[in-house]
């Protein structure tokens, strides 16, 4: 087959780092290429290079054996390249045709033909199998549908390759389900696929062939069908990875913490959590798997304080909780990985010796006479907590903020961890990690429980519930619908399960301890 | 994302360096007037800085007027820390310096060494508490600081209207109250300047107010709530009791200026003698960049303005008014720090 587009020798240098060291990236024509790498390893500069919004340092591009000068998106966009971001660049307020014919609008004397922005969107959707209504506002649909809006946005540019920047990052399996049909149409239709991805899982389940970016370097470029799980991640990562966390069979201890018939409305009284009730033992993981948005995230605040409960109680052992606001249930050793790292685990502006405090800040060592910062306690512990969790770089007065997103969470991760606690609350540990950084945590995660911690993991990788868990709680509509062992459950049934399904009814034959025993 | 990175590294410096070239475009535009004008820029602002801080007495001068800014610019910096907007600055140091004067007048036959920081710390307690109640209604009912903070504004101008004209009027006609006490008096330091101890005060108030900030587990808990309140909630922080003591601590300090000018200046209260004060404390800390050292600097820079601008207007054809629309440009350039830096960057490029 034709090869559509060639990037030859591309180099791009920031202050510091080289972003992309003399890459040749082929794509052929209306195949779906899967760009796998790290984060950091330089995919999105390629991709940003390719579209125009960098200048590369040196190297060039072919478009259909023509060769191309790409200053700036508009000439990409002429040139028949689409992107779909990461972050959607949507006006919310507006309707879906409206954002798909936003910068090419179909006027004549400066009146916008808003029957035939319609029809045209409506017509694309259709042609293309991406179901999303067109006079629906942006702000009313779901993630998934927005990104279809995205991908509207780029066909009715009349895009011949669509670069697609880790959009599965955004959705839910099922929704990632919908896109994979979404590009396999479009190639069907003779689009060209650019696919970023970090999950090898994807790579394998929808592209052609693979090209593996490592520190700005490109490592290879493989037929999919001739690779495997193993291989990519090691030219991903450099070393043989772990897939699977290495652990051993849970020694449950004495129950460490009960959750007793919890209800939590929101603010306008949806009922989120209802009637929750379950044991934590000390070392053993219980993972809660479920769909996003199934009440998680409001039984994860209930028990950690963030949140009020209207009913049930939290008991750490024995002893309720419930009522204490968050600081002292921290301080009755209660750690907690939030599931936003950005909005509720880190302060960006503060360096990560003054992260590696939070919630801690008022405690000796960090504190004297109840006012003064004690800086020489705050560095060491950064410092002995920077070098133990290999937090890169290990400079502890840097920002957070300039720190990757693995790092970020190795600093709140070994802020939690490392005073040991004995109840571990763990809310989507790893999201939008690579897999080095997935790989140190879910040790980590471990070894606490090995410790004796009692551990809850929310997540919505079946991947990492499955591989952590020894127990395996799945929420559905705010309510636990099993508790089932990890031995005696798949992905399939707990697929099922989360997707509301009848536990009774679940496939395999296993026993099933409800909730409500 | 990497170009972010390279701004990071140079923080600092960009710190300094926008509201530097802000005072200088500042400059630049405003020689364009003093040209339309029909005189020399050069020799108008050689005056301007002569006058200012060409000798002993005018920098003692300047500095004078520096006083009252640095209160009311570190008391807007330090609500802004912890993510609040205090426009009532203005009114916060009204019923402080009223407060004050009160002390200052009634108490008679106290030892100086009480009498003074009795006079003070009834001006701190007041301004606090007047700025505690927009504190209050912003942690408790979400209600928005700049609305409740300028409403008290005009309580305050208007409470200490009738306060100055009813029960502690004066006994000369104008609408003043009599002298205070000379034992609540901030001693002159540089007759015939009106330069008092109050500088001193500005100067430990800068130090106090950097070490809450910085060194204290009190300040790492406001500015955390300044930066991502629900970040600090999960570390266990209390985001309505910072919020509450900010604008306290922001309230005190901007009273600090009109206790100033009561004891230190005018001896007894005026009503409405503050030139705007509290509102160019706001002026002072964007141009300082919330910082304590930042703050002095401007406040000093204002301060130079004033001083400066009444020689300009008798020595030249240049009228006094030319200043503030200097000071006007300076807060353009530094709010519109984006313009500025992009100007910086094209300058280097170049």
């Amino acid at each position: 087959m034709d090869n559509i587009l060639e990037m030859k020798n591309i180099t791009k240098n920031f202050p510091g780092v080289v972003a992309n060291d003399d890459i040749s990236l082929d794509i052929r024509k209306g195949e779906i290429h899967a760009l796998v790498g790290e984060n950091g390893s330089g995919k999105s500069t390629l991709m940003n290079i390719l579209y125009g919004l960098y200048d590369a340092d040196s190297g060039e591009v072919f478009l259909n054996k023509k060769k191309v000068d790409i200053t700036d998106p508009r000439t990409a966009i002429n040139l028949g390249l689409g992107m779909v971001f990461q972050h959607f660049m949507l006006v919310d307020t507006l309707t879906v045709a409206e954002n798909v014919i936003l910068g090419s609008e179909p006027a004549r004397m400066h009146f916008i033909n808003y029957k035939k922005a319609v029809d045209d969107v409506a017509r694309l959707a259709k042609e293309y199998g991406l179901r999303v209504e067109p006079r629906s506002k942006v702000a009313d649909i779901s993630v998934g549908q927005q990104q279809r809006v995205e991908i509207l946005k780029a066909l009715y540019r009349q895009a011949e390759v669509l670069i697609l920047d880790e959009p599965t990052a955004v959705l839910t399996p099922q929704e990632t389900e919908e896109l994979f049909q979404v590009m396999n149409n479009l190639k069907k239709q003779g689009t060209t696929i650019i696919f970023i991805t970090h999950k090898i899982k994807e790579v394998l389940a929808i592209s052609d062939r693979v090209s593996v970016l490592r520190r700005g370097k490109l490592v290879g470029t493989k037929n999919t069908k001739e690779t495997n799980h193993p291989e990519l991640a090691e030219m991903m990562v450099g070393r043989e990875v772990l897939l699977r966390v290495e652990k051993t069979p849970a020694q449950p201890g004495k129950t460490v913490a009960s959750i007793i018939n919890i209800n939590v409305r929101d603010r306008v009284g949806t009922h989120k959590v209802k009637d929750v009730s379950l044991d934590i033992m000390s070392g053993e993981v219980l993972g809660i798997a479920g769909v996003e948005g199934n009440g998680q995230q409001e039984l994860i605040e209930a028990i950690t304080g963030l949140n009020r409960a209207e009913s049930g109680e939290v008991l750490l052992h024995g002893k309720p909780i419930h009522k204490l606001p968050p600081m002292p249930i921290k301080k009755r050793g209660v750690g907690y990985i939030p599931e936003d790292r950005h909005k509720r685990g880190l302060i960006l502006e503060y360096s990560v010796a003054d992260n590696m405090i939070l919630g801690l800040h008022s405690q000796a060592p960090f504190v004297e006479k109840f006012l003064f910062r004690n800086e020489k306690a705050i560095q060491e512990n950064a410092q002995k907590l920077v070098e133990e969790y290999d937090v890169r770089p290990p400079n502890i007065k840097q920002l957070v903020q300039t720190l990757s997103g693995g790092n970020q969470q190795k600093v709140i991760v070994a802020r939690e961890f490392s005073r040991n606690p004995e109840f571990l609350v763990c809310s989507q540990p790893t999201r939008g990690l690579d897999i080095g950084a997935i790989e140190f945590i879910h040790k980590e995660i471990i070894r606490q429980r090995d410790n004796g911690a009692a551990v809850i993991l929310v997540s919505a990788e079946l991947d990492e519930i499955l591989s952590l868990s020894d127990r395996v709680a799945v929420m559905y509509n705010g309510e636990v619908s099993a508790v089932l062992p990890v031995e005696k459950t798949d992905e399939r049934q707990l697929g099922y399960l989360m997707l509301g399904g009848d536990a009774q009814k679940a496939e395999g034959d296993v026993e099933i301890e409800t909730a409500a025993e | 994302m990497l170009r972010l990175k390279l701004q990071q590294s140079s923080l600092i410096s960009r710190d300094l360096l926008v509201p530097i070239v802000s005072v200088l475009l500042a400059l630049l535009v405003g020689a364009i007037f003093i040209l339309i004008v029909g005189e020399n820029p050069l020799h108008a602002y050689k005056v301007l800085f002569l006058e200012s801080f060409g000798s002993i007495r005018s920098i003692a001068t300047t500095l004078q007027r520096a006083t009252p800014l640095i209160f009311t610019g570190l008391a807007v910096a330090f609500a802004f820390r912890c993510g609040l907007f205090n426009i009532g600055a203005e009114g916060q140091l009204y019923v402080g310096a009223m407060a004050a004067a009160i002390v200052g007048i009634t108490f008679t036959g106290l030892p100086k060494i009480i009498h003074l920081p009795m006079a003070i710390i009834a001006g701190m307690v007041a301004g606090g508490l007047w700025a505690a109640v927009p504190g209050l209604l912003k942690a408790k009912l979400g209600v928005h600081e700049v609305i409740n903070t300028i409403m008290m504004n005009f309580i305050a101008f208007y409470l200490t209207d009738f306060l100055v004209t009813g029960p502690f009027h004066g006994g000369r006609w104008a609408p003043e109250t009599d002298r205070i006490m000379p034992t609540a008096v901030l001693e002159r330091l540089f007759v015939p300047t009106r330069l008092n101890t109050g500088i001193i005060l500005a100067v430990v108030a800068i130090i106090l107010v950097y070490i809450i900030l910085w060194k204290t587990r009190t300040g790492y808990e406001i500015r955390a709530v300044g930066f991502n309140p629900t970040a600090a909630e999960y570390g266990g922080i209390s985001v309505s009791k910072n919020i509450v003591l900010a604008m306290v601590l922001s309230g005190a300090l901007a009273s600090l200026a009109g206790v100033e000018q009561i004891l230190g200046v005018h001896g007894r209260f005026i009503q409405r003698f503050s030139p705007d004060l509290g509102f160019m404390g706001i002026a002072v800390a964007l141009l300082g960049k919330n910082h304590p050292v930042g703050v002095f600097f401007a406040a000093v820079l204002f301060g130079a303005l004033r001083t400066g601008a009444a020689a300009m207007d008798r020595l030249t054809d240049v009228p006094r008014e030319l200043v503030v629309i200097i000071q006007a440009l300076i807060i353009m350039f530094v709010a519109a720090d984006e313009l500025t830096r992009r100007l910086i960057a094209r300058r280097r490029k170049a």
